[in-house]
């Protein structure tokens, strides 16, 4: 039982951050119909910039919102620089944009900070909880708890604000959207910005857990993606289930199978939900009559 | 007729897809108070005209003047500001936001008690939002979408509403609902109106004066009256 505990919150730890990658394609791929690779750099910029910031002396806090803002300038770079130029290009054509947006930040990573791998101290010590048998790093809580107060802020944001209301609009309905004089360029780079901004908190949050290196991205987006898919590509709540389930496969694959294929996990629910349900589980809220 | 009358003024418009021409200078105005309908048949260049108005739909020659200003290269957000609404062809309405949602959005660009106003007077034309203002626009039939989409419209406060085919898909009596509507607007909160409509004899009945587009070309102008007499208009559009 403290096996499966302990599988448990190890799990629900890492399926919290790629629920927050899969929350980030997710506002991307509502705004703009654009599947974002780019999405894992979001959250390898938020850690190696805390780390090196840090290091530098900054205290955390600070080192925290610079890094922040170093990934919501990096997100509204990316869709200004190279996503804005190719509007009205194929699906296929802007993934590969984001593709090679991913692969170029990657390297300039290399450059601006270097190939090691980094942590940072834990936010509240060291000393695991116990809870049932299974101990619980108290870094964990700082993930989900962020993890949860980055939804409801999502959630306040997308029904009670009025900028919410027009991303919405926009993912609903772009040309109506730029008839009733919603800039859409304008909401579809707010949603790179915010994505960006979220992984980067996800980046910060698991750092001192996992560690962190220039190269993080591709599997956290692949994963992220992975989990987008399985809760149905669109749908927030989708991918918020969807990366909690990919967390706990893994766990519990990696517990009960064998380690070695942890990172496989992410690949076969790809494989799955392609075969099995193309639409994820919750596949995209919609009603419409015709 | 007097060019300081006109609300809308279109010169020489040019538009197309790509290197398919679409408009072939379209010259055309529209003014203040007056509802002016386009007619033609399917692929004559109607929504492309009033998308182009509407700064949806790029322009390659021409000039589009509203109310005193060239808005032809104008953001379309740059147009709504300016007075110019459009209901798009298919209603194009937000599916999943609820119904007072969408009709807030018409609203994006305005501020204060001016809202709340026009959401009532929304709501005294179309009694069946407010019924269901917290549902699903979606769950709307087509008739009511057309409703929703027009109260959307209003709800930006326009000069110039931009109507395209709003008869499209809907029963007869449903037809006749909303150019009575259409006819309440002009005569009772004096918005002009720039209506296309494949539904030629609807159109014409209600219109002040009408445009008949053929082929990315004005081919006959005239009063609503005179193109319903018109034999040509007859024998094309109107099936007599």
């Amino acid at each position: 039982m403290a096996e499966f505990l302990q599988f448990c919150a190890s799990g629900l730890t890492v399926g919290a951050v790629y629920a927050l990658v899969a929350l980030g394609f997710t506002i991307i791929y509502n705004a703009s119909d654009v599947v974002n690779f780019a999405q894992g750099e979001f959250v390898m910029i938020g850690g190696m910039t805390t780390v090196f910031a840090t290091a530098a002396g900054v205290p955390l806090p600070i080192a925290v919102l610079i890094a922040i803002l170093a990934a919501m300038v990096i997100g509204l770079l990316l869709h200004r620089l190279a996503i804005e130029p190719a509007r009205g290009a194929s699906p296929v054509t802007l993934i590969i944009i984001t593709i090679g947006a991913s692969i170029f930040l990657r390297g300039l990573a290399q450059i601006v900070f270097d190939k090691q791998f980094h942590s940072l101290p834990a936010f509240s010590g060291d000393t695991p909880i116990n809870i049932g048998g299974a101990l619980v790093l108290p870094q964990s809580f700082w993930v989900l708890g962020g993890a949860v107060v980055i939804v409801i802020a999502l959630w306040a944001f997308f029904n009670r604000t009025v900028t919410g209301k027009a991303v919405l609009a926009t993912a609903a309905n772009r040309l109506a959207a730029r008839l009733v004089g919603i800039n859409t360029s304008f909401v579809i780079g707010l949603s790179f910005v915010l994505s960006a901004a979220i992984g980067a908190i996800a980046g910060i949050l698991v750092t001192p857990i996992t560690l962190t290196s220039y190269d993080i991205g591709t599997l956290l987006a692949l994963k992220g993606f992975a989990a987008a898919m399985l809760g149905g590509m669109g749908n927030p709540i989708g991918a918020i289930v969807g990366g909690l389930l990919v967390g706990l496969l893994e766990a519990f694959g990696a517990g009960y199978i064998s380690s070695t294929y942890k990172d496989a996990m992410a690949f076969i629910v790809i494989l799955g939900v392609l075969f099995v349900m193309p639409g994820g589980l919750l596949g995209r809220a919609s009603v419409e009559r015709v | 007729m007097r060019s300081d009358e006109a609300l809308l003024q279109i010169n020489a418009l040019r538009s197309g897809y790509g290197r398919i021409e679409a408009l072939h200078g379209v010259s055309m105005e529209v003014n203040r108070g007056e509802i002016v309908a386009l007619v033609g048949s399917n692929g004559a260049g109607k929504t492309t005209l009033l998308r182009a108005v509407s700064g949806v739909q790029p322009v390659s020659g021409g000039a589009i003047v509203f109310d005193g200003h060239d808005v032809t290269n104008a953001q379309p957000h740059a147009r709504v500001k300016r007075g110019i609404a459009q209901v798009p062809e298919g209603r194009q309405i937000f599916s999943p936001l609820s119904i007072e949602d969408n009709l807030r959005l018409g609203a994006y660009l305005r501020k204060g008690s001016e809202i709340d106003r026009d959401l009532d007077m929304v709501y005294d034309l179309f009694p069946v939002l407010k019924e269901r203002r917290r549902n699903p626009a979606g769950g709307l039939s087509g008739g009511q979408q057309q409703m929703l989409a027009i109260g959307r419209a209003l709800m930006s406060g326009p000069k110039l509403l931009l109507l395209d085919e709003p008869s499209m898909g809907l029963a007869p009596i449903l037809v006749d609902q909303v150019f009575q509507i259409v006819e309440k607007l002009r005569d009772e909160s004096g918005v002009t109106v720039f209506l296309v409509e494949q539904n030629a004899f609807a159109a014409l009945s209600i219109a002040d004066r009408g445009y008949v587009i053929e082929t990315g070309e004005i081919s006959i102008s005239g009063t609503g009256r005179e193109l319903l007499d018109d034999e040509r208009v007859r024998e094309a559009y109107l099936g007599v």
